[in-house]
């Protein structure tokens, strides 16, 4: 029992991660077109501020977290001015291959700054919760509610504000999204922010039972695309559900199949998945 | 017409003599190590330009089908003891065999999910590599390649020698994709580049045409891994990483998108710039990935399709299109007059 | 009567529960231009994609000369002899206009990539054609002069006939043309407009969609009125303008019908 519940723990931790990353990439596919290759590296420099604020500044974890999502996001937005703003009528392959650019980029000067060893973010709760005979470390549980009370605010301020439900709509990449009003420049800047912010929050919560390198983002950013297309570009409940599939077929894959190939387990499925059924398994438009 | 075809066999031939003369001028055997190994990144990414540049797909997984056409070579002459030249001749075909499949699966998707579909393929090869260790010696790497064996007077026991054969597996290369590219088929690619919808209106079998343009493709990057493997001897499961396929778009992109020799070119330059900063062997990216945004915002064509262009406006008699630009001007004044 | 060379039955598509086009009865007569006119979102595109193989049928009827053809793909149409022309062309801009329209008779050709490779004797006898195909095409939509001009430095009314050209190079025997006077100014529409009929005169079958009323009204032997993917009408020019359904639709939907 105990062992089944700490599959379930898992999973809904990777799942947690997964869906607040692919959260972000969903909404910036909107504006975009294309989903942002360079999404993985923000969570990587997420990471490691983090990890420089609360390692070498000794800052509080939460206080840390709050200032990394801020720079995430300000980087984010740079990026969208100088990057992809004015590639916004260049074919796609050119915005693919800007992002891949930036993703390249940011790799690097973090290696420059802080080399390519691995580093860890010390967990700022390490107790052990138990209830009756199931035991969960206090980390795991704390990322789960922060990711959900995250998801929820996420939620309220998409559905209840209009800036929120322009963003939304851009997401859908509905024609003619109504963007009565409301400045699209500040729209797809702010978009960009909250992408950042969402892959600096989940990237420092995840930190502390994960190691912190330069290619650490590959494989997050890679089953966060895996995560969009299966729950549908541009949705924002395809994200969340799809990331908590992608997390427990992680788990449990790693428990009952092979700890070694649990990474492929994601990207097995894609490629199953969209060999048997290339619309997806949500169609949210015409391919 | 015709001066400009001779004025091309001269470029060619000027380069080839140059090429040729490179290890007699080469100051220390070193350089002409690096130059072989750009010649065989150059013919990857022939391979990949021939997917990305003339077909318009961005494949994301084409490190991975060199690996394999280097692992193939590696594989069967170190745990096989088969002949290097045999092992060779099977790592272009494998690699495209697997690519063909990779290809009927893959290319029904479109744009960013088929370069998503196979950054994932990509990644599934390189974690195979590392983890299947029982074929693959997975992180250990493949140690001790045999170099090419003799062909008839013709040994490849040095840096040299090597270096005539990668040199001559390229001209082969060069000569065959301008074959292609020239041909109706290469013209059936650059239409599904241009717009999909209107190649499928003029009747061209989109699947059949991307498939075989996937398969090419991935055949180049076999043989290039297969030159690899005899050439620098070692392989680990790092060959299949994502980031080497950016290396080549880098290459493609500086060179020319969608042109015959762009990527050579751009494989060359890109190289020697890496090597001439040392500082940068660690850190290129820093270079390179700023690199990459810039040419696509302000320089898309490169260098050889900045070239072309110049040159076929300069051909067409100058009058007609001068005058259309002389036009568009005189609009442009006019309506900043009316401001 | 004369010979019907498209004949739809009930066409429908339907995209999630929207009825795109729905119902709808057509006939295309061999050697005659018909338009399709309708207000905006009225189905005309989809009607097009319908017949020229782009989407398949949600239920109905398509048969080209009499045979079914509902069901092929784009490029099986094309080689039937249907070819089509977009609302905006795609040219690769950094080749010459030839060389965009060598392609266009790529569909009649069989050498492949063997060919290619060794240079065959059918692969230069394929290139001939194409080559030749390309260049009558050119001649017969007037742009002989700038055959060798950067695809990326003609106008826009240029870019139109190289559309027509590209569409012409596929030997067809229909030619489905969407907006072929889109964003062109009046003088150039007339131009245009010549050019089709001297399509239709050479013994081609044009069907065409376009918002400008004059110039449909000018060309069309037959016309066909969608509204809300449905036929409301069809008939010659002069029974169209006094038809009370089409009047209503466009004054009706509030469209500048003489636009």
């Amino acid at each position: 029992m105990n062992i089944f519940f700490q599959q379930v723990l898992n999973g809904l931790t990777l799942g947690s991660v997964y869906s607040l990353v692919a959260l972000g990439l969903t909404l910036v596919y909107g504006i975009l077109h294309i989903p942002n290759f360079a999404h993985g590296a923000f969570y990587m420099v997420g990471a490691y501020i983090s990890f420089y604020l609360a390692g070498s500044f000794g800052l509080n974890f939460w206080l840390a977290m709050l200032c990394s999502a801020a720079a995430v996001a300000v980087l984010a937005m740079l990026s969208e001015r100088l990057i992809f703003h004015p590639l916004r009528n260049a074919p796609a392959l050119h915005d693919m291959i800007a992002a891949i650019g930036l993703l390249l980029f940011l790799e690097a000067v973090v290696q420059a700054i802080w080399g390519a060893d691995f580093h860890r973010l010390p967990a700022p709760y390490t107790q052990i919760l138990r209830f009756a005979d199931l035991t969960a470390p206090a980390q795991r549980i704390l990322i789960i509610v922060a990711a959900f009370i995250l998801m929820i605010g996420l939620q309220i301020f998409l559905r209840r504000t209009t800036t929120g439900s322009t963003i939304v709509a851009m997401a859908q990449n509905r024609e003619g999204a109504a963007l009565v009003g409301i400045d699209p420049v500040k729209v797809s800047l702010l978009t960009f922010a909250i992408s950042g912010a969402l892959a600096a929050v989940a990237a420092t919560l995840f930190a502390p039972i994960n190691l912190i390198f330069p290619a650490m983002g590959h494989l997050v950013i890679l089953k966060a695309f895996v995560i969009i297309i299966l729950g549908g570009m541009g949705s924002i409940p395809g994200a969340i559900v799809g990331g908590m599939i992608i997390g427990f077929a992680e788990a449990f894959g790693a428990f009952y199949i092979s700890p070694a190939y649990k990474d492929i387990i994601a990207f097995a499925l894609l490629v199953i998945i969209l060999s048997l059924r290339p619309q997806g398994l949500f169609p949210s438009e015409v391919r | 017409m015709k001066l400009d075809s001779r004025l091309e066999y001269g470029l060619y031939a000027a380069l080839l003599a140059i090429a040729v003369a490179f290890p007699f001028l080469a100051s220390n055997e070193y350089q002409v190590y690096v130059m072989a190994l750009a010649f065989i990144w150059a013919i990857a990414a022939m391979g990949l330009n021939i997917i990305v540049g003339y077909t318009g797909q961005l494949n994301l997984a084409h490190a991975g089908f060199m690996a394999i056409g280097a692992y193939t070579v590696g594989l069967l002459t170190v745990d096989y003891g088969v002949p290097f030249w045999i092992a060779f001749l099977l790592a272009g075909p494998l690699a495209a065999l697997l690519g063909f499949l990779g290809g009927l699966l893959s290319l029904r998707l479109k744009t960013h999910f088929f370069s998503i579909f196979t950054l994932c393929v990509g990644y599934i090869i390189y974690l195979l590599i590392e983890k299947w260790d029982t074929l693959t010696h997975g992180t250990v790497g493949v140690i001790g390649i045999p170099a090419p064996s003799p062909i008839g007077p013709f040994t490849f026991d040095n840096t040299r020698s090597v270096y005539f054969l990668v040199l001559a597996f390229l001209v082969l290369a060069i000569f065959v994709k301008r074959r292609i590219v020239r041909s109706l088929v290469g013209r059936s690619f650059v239409a599904i580049r241009n717009s999909d919808e209107l190649a499928e209106a003029l009747g061209i079998n989109l699947m059949r045409t991307k498939v075989l343009a996937f398969t090419l493709s991935t055949f180049y990057a076999g043989l290039a891994g297969g030159l690899f493997a005899g050439f620098v001897r070692f392989l680990g499961p790092d060959l299949a990483r994502e980031y080497h396929t950016f290396d080549m778009v880098a290459f493609v992109l500086v060179g020319g998108i969608g042109t015959l020799m762009g990527p050579v070119l751009g494989a060359i330059a890109l190289t020697w710039i890496t090597q001439s900063l040392q500082f940068l062997e660690t850190y290129r990216m820093i270079v390179f990935g700023p690199l990459l945004i810039l040419l696509v915002m302000f320089w898309p064509n490169g260098i050889i399709g900045t070239y072309t262009r110049w040159q076929a406006r300069r051909r067409e008699s100058g009058g007609a299109a001068s005058a259309a630009k002389r036009k568009s001007k005189e609009l442009h004044d006019e309506a900043r007059a009316n401001v | 009567m004369s010979e019907i060379i498209i004949e739809t039955r009930a066409l429908t598509k339907r995209f999630g529960g929207l009825n795109a086009v729905k119902d709808v009865d057509a006939r295309i007569e061999r050697g005659k231009i018909t338009a399709i006119i309708g207000p905006n979102g009225a189905g005309k595109t989809t009607f097009f994609n319908l017949v020229s193989g782009t989407f398949p049928l949600t239920s109905g009827e398509l048969r080209f000369e009499g045979e079914k053809v509902d069901g092929k793909r784009p490029d099986e149409m094309a080689r039937l002899g249907i070819a089509r022309t977009f609302q905006t062309t795609s040219l690769f801009d950094g080749a010459t206009v030839m060389d965009n329209l060598i392609v266009g008779h790529r569909l009649r050709t069989r050498s492949g990539l063997f060919d290619a490779i060794f240079q065959t004797a059918r692969l230069r006898e394929d290139e001939r054609i194409c080559r030749d195909k390309a260049e009558e095409a050119l001649d017969f939509v007037g742009l002989r002069h700038i055959a060798n001009r950067l695809a990326a430095d003609v106008t826009q009314e240029e870019r139109k006939r190289i559309a027509f050209a590209l569409a012409l190079a596929t030997d067809p025997k229909v030619l489905l043309l969407d907006e072929p006077a889109g964003g062109v100014n009046p003088e150039e529409t007339a131009g245009l407009a010549d050019l089709i009929r001297k399509m239709a005169a050479s013994g081609l079958t044009i069907c065409l969609i376009e918002h400008k009323m004059d110039m449909v009204m000018g060309l069309a032997d037959h016309i066909i009125v969608l509204d809300h993917g449905v036929k409301i009408a069809d008939g010659s020019p002069g029974e169209i303008r006094s038809n009370p359904l089409v009047i209503e639709a466009y004054l009706g939907a509030g469209h500048d019908a003489a636009a």
